[in-house]
């Protein structure tokens, strides 16, 4: 991993100002690196600020509230927050590719795919329309969609919920993109199909080397897909490390939780599961702190006083507790 | 089955629907939603069923509590055949079978208090006198883990988990011995779904509850049912105990099911056989074993003939002609 990174997230603070009362702070001091080829999962329950993390690095937020409050998004280097409305435009799509949960919200529904998938190709490549119709059935093909040459001239309501999800891949790779943002692409899907998804997006990853940043809540999609993990918690990274590092030796609190809490196949069965007391804190009452200390088991005084910083714990392994901090025990 | 005579007993259900053909709905189809399905479950017993989208597990626990008319079958509560029974017989016959939605929020009336929500359902059986109501309401909220002071809240200001509880005190309002819970923890964040799920069973434990346990992830099914049955296409293709379903899955699609589910623990990555292609139209169901047409064992004999739900003596039944308990 001596290369540089080809994304690189630095100090992000995503936050949402409305009228001149103070902007609520959404996600705050986030930082990661992707690397060409390498599989970045992010995990974290509803409201922790994964999804707007994805959005803010395509400058994607919802307007007029939403906005990045500080830090650094660098492509190969290069500062995405501060190019112009038409240099992020020719980013998106092109350099980096986003696809989403629900494909039908996704997708035109007035547009064949084939014609959806060629438009993105004719912005950025200004290929002819031919050119373009033919890497949109060379698409279809690569995402293993059956009948490629019919599917082309469908629309996107005649194709079933996982045919859609492999049309957002083809679009979303069809300029071979040097990273892919996928925001909980196989949660509106049924387990098998979740499994072809899940299966394509690894293969193709394979062919393309592209740099994929994954978020989840599933920890089972984690285990199946992650190099490195990062763990969000009400807006803030709480632990990161390799995927190994993450599931041999998970070191916040919330993490063990998480995985305690998850019923997966083979594990304990009619036993009970392990409960996180409480509720995420919603956006504007964050506490002080650590903002799992509320729920957290372990906490002690200063967990309430004073948020803990991300400390190095082991190779790649980083947790922000007090537990693991200086002083504590190892 | 179980030796124990069952709660509910269900024989034989079927639901199909009419679907329009065109605008002009000349030569109207038949849906298949579900197609001769028959179990039993026990007192203090929790069935799981099983399947993915369309497989017509909702239609099931819909038509077992006649929301949905069955088009036939047989549905037996408490030793007595509901099928037939009038509206006002059947409506007096539900205190005993209650049901627990996959959505709360929309489940729940918007205008109505959580503690008139939770009451509601003792005005409509004339059941004690107001104050005794309240008190039945107090003692349902501390059950289920809701504050006393939230009685007075509205469904929207109860986070997701809250109003699932809130789902499960009306339900159990009635002193119901089976409950159909339809998806109830798959909205859930995974911290609270565990909340849920401890909820339900300790409840379960308590009360000799009966569970139709609807839900479409395999690792909540195995962790809350004594029994599984699987669902394709409107047909139980297995059903067995739990242990041995997961332990030892006969049916080609129980297979594909379990293998498709993600590993726990990335050491346990593995190529596996992915089930090809998706679940065809219930409208036009598949000739013969319904899912021969993405089965990676089938042979001529499944796109002929349909296989009948045979069980052996240990309770684990199979519908496929290459994997009867007898060969």
């Amino acid at each position: 991993m001596a290369q540089e990174p080809v994304l690189a997230v630095e100090s992000l603070r995503v936050e949402f100002a409305t009228g001149d009362a103070p902007p609520v702070v959404a996600v705050s001091d986030m930082s990661f690196e992707v690397h060409r080829g390498e599989t970045l999962c992010i995990v974290g329950e509803s409201g922790c600020g994964k999804s707007l993390t994805a959005l803010s690095i395509l400058r994607l937020l919802p307007r007029p509230y939403g906005r990045i409050g500080a830090g650094r998004v660098l492509l190969d280097g290069r500062d995405l927050t501060t190019v112009s409305e038409a240099e992020i435009r020719a980013v998106r799509g092109r350099a980096i590719s986003m696809i989403f949960q629900e494909p039908m919200t996704s997708l035109n529904p007035v547009l064949t795919v084939g014609r959806q998938i060629a438009e993105t190709v004719m912005v950025h490549e200004g290929l002819s329309w031919q050119d373009c119709m033919d890497r949109a059935l060379e698409m279809l093909r690569q995402v293993r969609i059956p009948e490629p040459e019919r599917r082309l001239h469908e629309y996107p309501h005649q194709l079933s919920g996982g045919m859609r999800q492999r049309v957002m891949i083809a679009m979303a790779l069809a300029c071979r993109p040097r990273v892919l943002l996928a925001d909980e692409p196989t949660t509106a899907l049924d387990v098998t199909i979740q499994a072809q998804i899940l299966d394509l997006i690894r293969d193709l990853q394979q062919e393309t080397g592209a740099a994929v940043v994954l978020i989840t809540h599933d920890l089972g999609v984690v285990a199946e897909m992650a190099q490195r993990v990062l763990v969000m918690y009400a807006g803030s990274k709480v632990e990161e490390g390799s995927v190994e590092e993450i599931f041999d030796a998970p070191s916040h609190p919330y993490t063990r939780g998480l995985m305690a809490a998850m019923p997966h196949l083979g594990g304990g069965r009619g036993k009970r599961l392990n409960e996180i007391p409480g509720v995420v804190p919603a956006l504007d009452a964050r506490p002080p702190g650590c903002a799992f200390a509320p729920r957290c088991m372990q906490a002690v005084a200063r967990c309430h006083a004073e948020a803990p910083p991300l400390v190095q714990i082991g190779g790649t392994h980083t947790v922000a507790c007090w537990a693991h901090g200086q002083g504590a025990r190892a | 089955m179980t030796g124990k005579t069952s709660v509910l007993d269900v024989q034989g259900l079927v639901k199909h629907y009419s679907v329009g053909r065109g605008l002009f709905g000349s030569g109207r189809r038949r849906l298949h939603a579900v197609d001769g399905v028959s179990f039993a479950i026990a007192p203090g017993e929790t069935l799981g069923l099983v399947g993915e989208s369309g497989c017509g597990k909702s239609t099931v626990g819909k038509a077992v509590l006649r929301l949905v008319e069955p088009t036939a079958g047989r549905i037996v509560l408490e030793g007595e055949d509901i099928t037939s029974l009038s509206r006002s017989a059947l409506i007096a016959k539900r205190r005993k079978m209650q049901v627990i939605f996959q959505d709360p929020y929309s489940s729940l009336n918007p205008r109505m208090t959580a503690g008139e929500i939770v009451q509601e359902p003792l005005i409509n059986f004339g059941i004690g006198t107001r104050a005794e109501q309240q008190e039945r309401v107090a003692a349902l909220f501390a059950r289920v883990g809701l504050r006393p002071d939230q009685r007075n809240n509205y469904p929207h200001e109860f986070s997701g988990g809250q109003r699932q509880r809130l789902g499960i005190a009306r339900a159990l309002a009635l002193g119901p011995s089976v409950v159909i819970a339809d998806e109830p923890v798959s909205a859930l964040d995974v911290s609270v779904q565990a909340q849920v799920i401890n909820l339900l069973m300790d409840l379960q434990e308590e009360y000799g509850l009966s569970y139709l346990f609807i839900a479409h992830d395999l690792g909540v099914v195995e962790h809350i049912s004594h029994r599984v049955a699987v669902m394709y296409l409107g047909k139980i293709v297995e059903t067995a105990p739990r242990d041995m379903l997961f332990a030892e899955p006969r049916h080609p699609y129980t297979e594909a099911l379990l293998a498709a589910v993600p590993v726990s623990h990335p050491r346990m990555r593995r190529r596996r056989v992915v089930l090809k292609g998706d679940v065809p139209s219930p409208i036009n169901p598949p000739s013969g074993c319904r899912f021969h047409t993405r089965c990676p064992i089938a042979v001529a004999r499944c796109r002929e003939e349909e296989p009948a739900l045979l069980g052996d003596s240990s309770g684990h039944s199979v519908a496929c002609h290459l994997r009867t308990p007898a060969n």
